[in-house]
């Protein structure tokens, strides 16, 4: 199992393996937004939270379909079936090392991020601890997606019109901790609900992914 | 001795046996469906008061409230054949269930148009980013992926597989999207206009037409879906007959 976990770390560290095209892409959107609503600080700092959920967000889904379609194509996914770790353990490894590789460097990115946006300091511990808290879900949700549309040809499209509608409870729970706690108000109950589902999406989604991809090799 | 003949539920489950009972129920369901809908929209829309606020524009709701509850049921439905066709693997049900998403689909884009109309006069916008509304089109997009997940797959039963098992882990995420949005806004929607506590069901001048209306969309609902998954179990029986013809 570590063996696979180094595998797939080392795999995405390399060249080809896009592990900084998501922290890249998170960096333009963040850019990106003061160009489209303007400069003003307030406002900025009003929305920094929202907008460091949602490019997380989106830095994360781009780099989904990386998870499992190059073991796809090369063949290995059908080594790793009929190998003696089951399947189920398999996806949760992959989303785990995708994890590694976009989620937790988003989380260590977004409070410099959050500069740019002027966003208050009280702010920043709640925003990395949803973060931290919320990102494990969205690469577990996402590893569903890429099992979902792996055997498809130009599936990325696909993928992203599956999974956006699964992300909406983790997003809500998630900006709604980070702001509540940028203006200073009780974040107990936000952070309670993304921890329930994010322990609920990597309990209970790891079946579904495999039962998806035995079905995909078949 | 003689084994007691049963008939179970399942027989139905066979293309022809299914084919050969909807044959003679389809005309049934659809002529109800229209009998029930023409007397519940003419009665509802000629035959009751305007509402002392609302003015006439309450008179939506037979459209309305029908849309949406079918919107929701449609997908129960999918759920449940989806669930048949994993645990029993019935291709009848899958494709019932294939059959259900675009009217499902319709009936929740019906629900939005409608309160969207009806919106604009009495809330003073098209559009709010209400819980119920929120939740509504938070279910079209699972529709639509739903649908463009059958749409993408060439082989009939990995498709039935692959959109069951997205129909189990979306109708999860549909329910915890519903009680997100409820925490995340508080909603302008008034409360349910149908339920058994009486206190809070609409007047009676309007709940009559609204259950003959109901009845008519749910009466609709079935007939469209019955005719949809005929048409789909004999374009799969012509495909596979073409494809024997091409093998002699």
């Amino acid at each position: 199992m570590i063996a696979l976990l180094i595998r797939d770390l080392r795999l995405a560290m390399r060249a080809g393996g896009g592990f900084g095209l998501g922290l890249a892409f998170f960096l333009i959107v963040v850019v990106l937004v003061p160009f489209a609503v303007g400069p003003q600080s307030s406002l900025l700092s009003t929305i920094a939270p929202g907008v460091l959920w949602l490019g997380a967000l989106l830095a994360c889904l781009l780099s989904l379909d990386r998870i499992l379609a190059l073991d796809w194509e090369d063949g290995s996914l059908d080594l790793l079936a009929v190998s003696p770790l089951p399947l189920e353990a398999v996806v949760s490894l992959k989303a785990l090392a995708h994890w590694l590789t976009t989620g937790l460097p988003l989380v260590l990115a977004a409070p410099v991020l959050a500069v740019l946006l002027n966003m208050p300091s009280e702010g920043y511990e709640p925003l990395i601890m949803s973060l931290l808290l919320g990102t494990p879900a969205l690469s577990v949700i996402g590893t569903f997606g890429a099992a979902l549309t792996v055997g498809l040809k130009r599936g990325g499209l696909l993928l992203s019109l599956l999974v956006l509608p699964l992300y909406v409870p983790t997003l809500i729970f998630g900006a709604e901790a980070a702001r509540r706690g940028m203006v200073g108000l009780e974040i107990t109950v936000p952070m309670l609900m993304l921890g329930g589902i994010t322990c609920g999406a990597i309990a209970l989604l790891p079946f579904a992914s495999a039962a998806v991809l035995r079905v995909n090799l078949r | 001795m003689k084994e007691p003949r049963v008939t179970s539920l399942w027989t139905y489950a066979n293309p022809k046996k299914f084919i050969e009972t909807t044959d003679k129920l389809l005309p049934w369901v659809a002529m109800l469906a229209l009998i029930c809908l023409v007397t519940g929209l003419i009665w509802g829309f000629f035959f009751t008061p305007d509402d002392y606020r609302q003015g006439a524009t309450v008179k939506i709701i037979y459209i309305h409230v029908p849309s949406a509850l079918m919107a929701i049921n449609a997908w129960l439905m999918m759920l449940v054949a989806s669930l048949v066709w994993i645990v029993r693997r019935h291709h009848v049900s899958a494709l019932a269930a294939r059959a259900a998403a675009p009217v499902g689909l319709v009936m929740t884009l019906i629900a939005l148009a409608t309160g969207a109309i009806w919106g604009q006069p009495m809330w003073g916008t098209w559009w709010a980013w209400d819980p119920r509304l929120t939740s509504f089109l938070v279910l079209t997009l699972f529709y639509f992926g739903y649908i463009a997940l059958w749409a993408a797959i060439e082989n009939d039963d990995t498709a039935a597989d692959l959109t069951s098992i997205l129909c189990l882990v979306g109708s999860v995420f549909a329910v915890l999207s519903r009680y997100a949005v409820n925490f995340w806004n508080q909603g302008l929607h008034q409360g349910a206009s149908l339920s058994l506590d009486e206190k809070e069901n609409v007047a009676d001048v309007f709940y009559h037409p609204l259950l003959v209306s109901i009845a008519g969309f749910v009466l609709l609902f079935i007939a469209l879906v019955l005719l949809r998954t005929r048409t789909e179990i004999r374009a799969r029986r012509t495909r596979a007959l073409l494809a024997r013809e091409r093998m002699n």
